[in-house]
């Protein structure tokens, strides 16, 4: 998330005389919280206590080792293979896209152009998404077909198939690599043209430059939108959904059957399919924030 | 400096492909319903289809009320906390992450229990109950982008000197939200209310487990059952998603990207 | 000897040309500055010379070897830019010792020689320190040591002081300068402040729109300017706008009164249109003595600077200022006072006329 900048704005006044006592000034911010109480706090809070309890509301950890057992490991490690497949490669091509066009010398209508259409791009996800990658990398695609008139070459004899992990992770990559270009492009701009120059000058190539400046400043924003990157495949279920169905059991394929219909005949442990999803998203995420942190304090 | 251009052209090049080369494929396919040559014809029947009107109006009423309640809940509580409490700034502005972190299936899976027929706030109990749960969820959804584009839109105007202008020429506090605070930070209320519009259309996770007749759920019926019109709604979708982003540039004009949607 | 020479240097960007004709030869050791207004060539001209950027023709020579089309990473010429661009994740060793590791030096060699530039700057305490530890300018004598610590030909420095307050851009200067002719380092100086440049420099290049007014030494800059622009860029001359008479004996009309110029109408003829400046520290109230030049005109403005009192007095479409000595036995004189100005007739400076575009 790009940085805000503060305008220069006094310290909070009294409450003016008709606020009455203290207690009031809460009034205006209530209806929020009892909203996220309500919204936010409450159902999450009750998955995760749900989670630690057995079926008659006894505190166990039987749940949380039951979600070791072999089915629901491997659908966590193919949630995570894919999160993280998508998010590398989201990072990696984002980054190369956005420094391109920020930074590559690239004419200067380039930049606001990407910027809007990685806007777009990044919102176009779910099952629309799907469909269109089904209609562009199916058995029937454009895409397919093309490559078999064009090139003589048969993906899908090749051993591809869009309704796999392969193909969920390039399907993914659709709204992860505008997600990169939209998150990374504040640190790209910090990376000042004169520090380039002034390597430069100082006899350095251009993987000097890179070695001992740019990637040592930018590792940090980078490995850190990887994660958030990460994140949100981790959570992502509508394009699986309308892709790869339940062929590719997901964690989020898993925990849509079994809030549908209690799958694995065990309320507890799908409380704790959703904690552990709850607790993979939430490391990410402040993993992200320490790591956005960290460079911050030498840019100032 | 040369090499380095290339380079970066090929990039773009990459990009441009890798953006556009789906969108043609989904186009094409959605031409090609009458076998032998290309026509609209998949569209003509998406369109005919009542199911697509009805969802489609079912979400868009849905989309309109999400941002109502949203922009009643977050434009005060902004005001609020930029005025008397600037120490619950971080409390507020962490809540208003957590929708970002906690996925949305747990979300409603949480909703679901707490919220059924079992229990205190039965709202899964009737259909119009179940219809509001839907729009809190979406509020819930939303709720992010639409504290950061009215918080930054209200940090850009002073607010405490108009404020307190409008308080010695004797309005009180709601007027002075509707009619000084309200019109002042319209630009940033309406890039928010463009993207809850693309996030809602597009959702399709709480519908799905909600059970309600939302475009999302219909969107993903048709795909499992039909060849050619998923295509053809998808380009669709995809038209009203570029729609809405377009209007957030226009009302927005230099706010920073954001992203949100169905995944 | 010409060290470090600039040949008939011309930039073109798209519509605008921002350097032309351009020629300089700098000899070794020499403290050379570029002077003039923003958007003048001065800096777009400083960038040619490091390899930022390629002229659209011309060439850069130094030491005899064509360098025009070197890369910037092997000319050997030092820069210290105008935000300092110290490289953030480094220490303030780390930084000064940057050039000496890319070029493979080893590392016994690294440390002594940036604990020597540490001491020519005379901040041997703060190697360890990152840059944004550092005030504004120890940062910039940091960005000088790094530029100084690859032992480059030429040093050149691209306005090091304007992002600096006052009382530091004047202490920090002197220490610049002190630095140069110890090592005795050729060193191109770009600024827009003209203090700066008289006070530094050997040789001062006054700009304006990509092009060289003049070339001088600050003294021949200040008391001798070829141009309206030169005289009105460096110091508070006044330039008065007049029609030749006799141009032999250098007689010119100026709103309508007659004065005369000692010497440089020789060329001009009769009814040419010319420029002529003042400095007004030569200019006095009163009638003068002898075969002055003589004025009319109404005092426009009084400016009471302490020790001095300018006053500058309209004549028509001129005016003239004149700098005079605080007395507190003769107040000076009210706004809108009916005064005569005198001056000498070698005060009178001929400007050239500008370039017709």
């Amino acid at each position: 998330m790009a940085q805000v900048t503060h305008p220069a704005i006094g310290p909070p006044r009294a409450a003016p005389p008709w606020a009455g006592q203290l207690s009031w000034t809460w009034v205006g911010v209530v209806p929020f919280f009892v909203f996220a109480l309500m919204f936010l706090i409450l159902p999450t809070g009750f998955l995760a206590v749900g989670g630690f309890q057995d079926g008659r509301g006894h505190f166990t950890l039987r749940n949380l080792l039951d979600l070791f057992q072999p089915t629901i490991l491997s659908s966590y490690l193919i949630s995570v293979k894919v999160s993280a497949a998508s998010a590398i490669g989201g990072a990696l091509i984002g980054f190369a896209l956005a420094y391109a066009a920020i930074a590559g010398g690239l004419p200067a209508w380039v930049r606001p152009t990407l910027m809007t259409f990685s806007g777009v791009a990044s919102n176009f996800a779910g099952v629309p998404l799907a469909f269109a990658f089904l209609a562009t990398l199916g058995r029937t695609g454009l895409a397919t077909v093309l490559l078999i008139k064009l090139f003589g070459f048969n993906i899908y004899s090749a051993g591809f198939n869009l309704l796999s992990f392969a193909g969920l992770t390039l399907t993914y990559m659709y709204f992860q690599i505008p997600l990169m270009v939209l998150i990374i492009a504040p640190a790209i701009d910090g990376l000042k043209r004169e520090w380039r120059e002034a390597s430069a000058n100082l006899g350095a190539s251009a993987w000097e430059y890179w070695r001992y400046i740019a990637l040592p400043i930018l590792w940090p924003p980078l490995l850190g939108s990887a994660l958030l990157l990460f994140a949100n495949a981790f959570g992502a279920v509508a394009t699986a959904y309308a892709l790869t169905g339940s062929s590719l059991n997901i964690v989020t394929i898993m925990l849509f059957a079994q809030i549908r219909g209690d799958v694995l005949h065990n309320q507890n442990l799908g409380y704790a399919l959703a904690l552990g999803m709850i607790f993979m998203t939430a490391i990410s995420n402040a993993a992200y924030i320490r790591l956005r942190g960290r460079s911050e304090r030498w840019l100032r | 400096m040369n090499r380095g251009r290339i380079g970066a052209w090929l990039a773009l090049l990459f990009g441009v492909l890798y953006f556009f080369v789906p969108l043609l494929g989904t186009f094409e396919f959605s031409l090609r319903y009458l076998r032998g040559h290309y026509s609209l014809e998949a569209y003509r029947i998406v369109l005919a289809d009542p199911r697509f009107t009805a969802t489609l109006t079912y979400s868009t009423v849905l989309a309109f009320a999400t941002i109502i309640v949203g922009v009643v809940l977050v434009v005060p509580t902004a005001y609020w906390i930029q005025m008397r409490l600037p120490a619950l700034r971080p409390v507020v502005e962490f809540i208003t992450l957590l929708p970002l972190v906690i996925p949305a299936i747990v979300l409603v899976f949480g909703y679901l229990r707490i919220y059924n027929s079992t229990s205190v706030l039965p709202l899964t109990g009737t259909e119009r109950a179940t219809d509001l749960l839907l729009m809190f969820s979406y509020t819930t959804l939303s709720l992010p982008y639409m504290y950061r584009a009215v918080d930054t839109g209200l940090r850009a105007i002073d607010v405490h000197t108009l404020t307190e202008a409008a308080e010695s020429l004797g309005a009180g506090w709601s007027i002075i939200l509707l009619r000084v605070i309200l019109p002042n930070v319209r630009a940033a209320v309406l890039s928010g209310a463009f993207l809850t519009f693309a996030i809602v259309i597009g959702e399709f996770t709480m519908a799905s487990l909600l059970d309600r007749p939302a475009f999302g759920p219909y969107l993903q019926l048709i795909g499992a059952n039909r060849a050619y019109e998923p295509s053809a709604l998808a380009i669709i979708s995809f038209a009203i998603t570029w729609g809405c982003m377009g209007l957030i540039q226009i009302s927005a004009r230099g706010a920073p990207g954001q992203t949100a949607g169905a995944h | 000897m010409t060290f470090l020479e600039i040949d008939n240097l011309q930039k073109r960007f798209a519509q605008t040309t921002a350097v032309e004709h351009v020629q300089l030869g700098v000899t070794r050791g020499e403290f050379v500055s570029l002077l003039g207004p923003s958007g003048c060539g001065k800096t777009t001209t400083l960038r040619i010379i490091a390899g930022f950027e390629f002229p659209s023709s011309g060439a850069i020579r130094l030491d005899g070897v064509d360098i025009t089309r070197r890369p910037p990473n092997r000319r050997n010429v030092g820069m210290v830019f105008q935000s300092y661009a110290l490289f953030p994740n480094m220490t303030v060793a780390e930084n000064v010792g940057f050039g000496l590791k890319v070029a493979k030096k080893p590392a016994l060699e690294i440390k002594r020689r940036v604990d020597e530039m540490l001491n020519l700057i005379k901040l041997p305490a703060l190697g360890n320190r990152y840059p944004y530890q550092l005030s504004g300018g120890q940062q910039q004598r940091v960005a000088l040591a790094r530029a100084l610590a690859i032992q480059p030909q030429v040093l050149l420095l691209d306005e090091p002081l304007s992002a600096l307050d006052a009382k530091i851009r004047v202490a920090l200067r002197n220490e610049i300068r002190s630095i140069q002719q110890k090592l005795g380092i050729t060193t191109i100086y770009v600024t827009h402040d003209q203090e700066e440049a008289l006070s530094l420099s050997d040789r001062v290049v006054v700009m304006n729109e990509g092009r060289v007014e003049q070339i001088g030494t600050p003294f021949q800059i200040y008391n001798f300017p070829r141009t309206a622009f030169v005289a009105s860029f460096v110091g508070t001359l006044s330039v008065l706008h007049g029609q030749v008479i006799d141009p032999a004996a250098g007689k010119i009309l100026v709103d309508g009164q007659e004065i005369v110029a000692s010497r440089g109408l020789e060329r001009a003829r009769a009814g040419d249109v010319c420029a002529v400046a003042l400095r007004p520290e030569i200019v006095a109230l009163g009638e003068g003595g002898g075969d002055e030049n003589r004025m009319r005109g109404t005092v426009e403005e009084v400016n009471f600077l302490g020790s001095i009192v300018r006053i500058r007095v309209r004549i028509k479409d001129n005016a003239i200022s004149l700098d005079t000595f605080n007395n507190p036995r003769l107040p000076p004189p009210q706004r809108g006072e009916a005064v005569t100005v005198s001056f000498p007739r070698e005060a009178v400076l001929a400007l050239e006329a500008p370039p017709s575009t």
